[in-house]
């Protein structure tokens, strides 16, 4: 293993642009998982992005939340701002393993780890976040809705970092996030569900239903045109043309997509 | 040892300075040491313990600028300049009402169990907010089917001057 401290974001990035197959690692939450059982995970370069001061923190503007890259969840939880204007960034952050994940695990190492049973993922994309990438090629912004192009694959080239995430501060009328694991703590999502509604329109995010985190275009399309939803089975025909679930370790892909429609169904009627 | 100059590069095993109890300290670490293997083996503070391996079950819990973190999950380097405390900074008398509330059996995972638990009772502000239950769900316990840890918590808090 070769470790990198650099002492700026400027050396960070300098450091990308050099070298390959460096990892970046903020909490190390995901990555230090692996490192007792996969002896590979030791032969890798790791770029320790721990010190950097300029990417901590949780900063209000006028118009938006910033996360710094190194921004945990229990910063979030911990901020009361949040709680009252982006409430389903709180929610999702309480039910991220516990206070030791919390207290370490960041919004940006969520975002670049792209599991796509993550839970701080679909509240982001639910309130239309922006990534902000970061190169010694200069910034570069991509609509997280767009930021995934497969399983685990990223709008985000590899001398590329993660330096921010942005969330608009907009009026909600309809703010819901739910996640369905096997237990209520330390559970990881068999279906997880993001839903807003604001001036910009309705936005439904599903987790665990595709291989990655993505919105639901024809759900959403459904939602905008107030059609009546007398039941759950009327979600199903929406569900099926915006997800691709499989059966895995967690659940099956038929259940899933009926649990998917019952508690999105029990959302609209909140 | 080895560091080049430029950007902090470390190969090999290499010097980190952090606050471990109160008091200053250096440790000649790896970079794949885990902060988990560094208190035990380096450190020879062995009350922090392994279960899982993989930040579910909590018994390795240590304080790292004063917050719960899995310290198998922690890589040592990140600890650099940062404050540690682990179980053996308890005062032994904040054990009692854990005890007397049968708070422990086998106790594996004790020493996490009552480094959460004293962070809780040492926040009480957390609680207009969280449920002690929510707060402790990332330390797993086997035996005692968790109503004497929450009796212990609850005792240690109406306890407090």
């Amino acid at each position: 293993m070769k470790l990198f401290q650099p002492a700026s974001l400027t050396e960070a990035c300098e450091i990308l642009a050099g070298e390959r197959g460096v990892v970046p690692m903020a909490g190390g939450t995901d990555l230090l998982v692996h490192w007792p059982t996969r002896a590979s995970e030791h032969d890798k370069d790791y770029l320790d992005l721990s010190g950097l001061s300029e990417l901590r923190g949780v900063r209000w503007t006028e118009g938006e939340l910033q996360l710094g890259a190194l921004a945990t969840y229990w910063d979030v939880i911990a901020d009361p701002q949040a709680a009252r204007e982006l409430p389903l960034l709180v929610q999702a952050a309480r039910l991220v393993g516990a206070i030791q994940i919390q207290a370490r695990g960041t919004w940006a190492g969520n975002i670049v780890n792209a599991s796509p049973a993550a839970d701080g993922v679909p509240v982001l994309m639910a309130y239309d976040a922006v990534v902000v990438l970061q190169s010694a090629r200069g910034r570069e912004e991509v609509a997280l809705t767009d930021f995934y192009r497969g399983y685990k694959q990223l709008r985000k080239t590899d001398d590329q970092l993660v330096a921010a995430i942005r969330v608009p501060r907009r009026g909600y009328t309809v703010q819901q996030f739910h996640k369905v694991g096997s237990r209520r703590a330390q559970a990881i999502a068999k279906v997880g569900l993001a839903l807003t509604r604001s001036a910009a329109g309705w936005r439904v995010v599903a987790a665990s239903m595709a291989p990655t985190i993505r919105r639901c275009p024809a759900l959403e399309q459904l939602l905008e045109t107030g059609a009546d939803v007398r039941e759950p089975e009327a979600l199903h025909a929406a569900i099926a043309s915006d997800t691709s679930p499989i059966d895995d370790i967690r659940s099956s892909a038929e259940y899933r997509r009926r649990v998917m429609a019952r508690v999105l169904f029990a959302a609209l009627r909140a | 040892m080895s560091v080049d100059s430029a950007f902090g590069i470390h190969h090999s095993a290499f010097s980190v300075s952090f606050t471990l109890n109160g008091s200053p300290i250096s440790v000649e670490v790896d970079p794949t040491d885990r902060l988990l293997d560094t208190l035990r083996y380096r450190l020879g503070l062995t009350g922090t313990k392994e279960g899982c391996g993989e930040g579910e079950c909590g018994a390795c819990t240590v304080y790292l600028d004063g917050l719960p973190v899995n310290s198998c999950l922690v890589p040592t380097y990140q600890a650099r300049g940062r404050r540690v405390e682990t179980v053996e900074s308890l005062p032994p008398a904040r054990l009692d009402p854990l005890l007397t509330h049968g708070a422990t059996q086998c106790g594996a995972c004790t020493p996490g169990v009552a480094m959460t638990s004293c962070w809780i009772i040492d926040h009480p502000e957390l609680l207009a907010t969280h449920a002690v239950r929510e707060l402790l769900a990332g330390n797993l316990c086997r035996c005692t089917g968790y109503d004497g840890i929450l009796d212990g918590i609850a005792a240690a808090m109406q306890a407090r001057p």
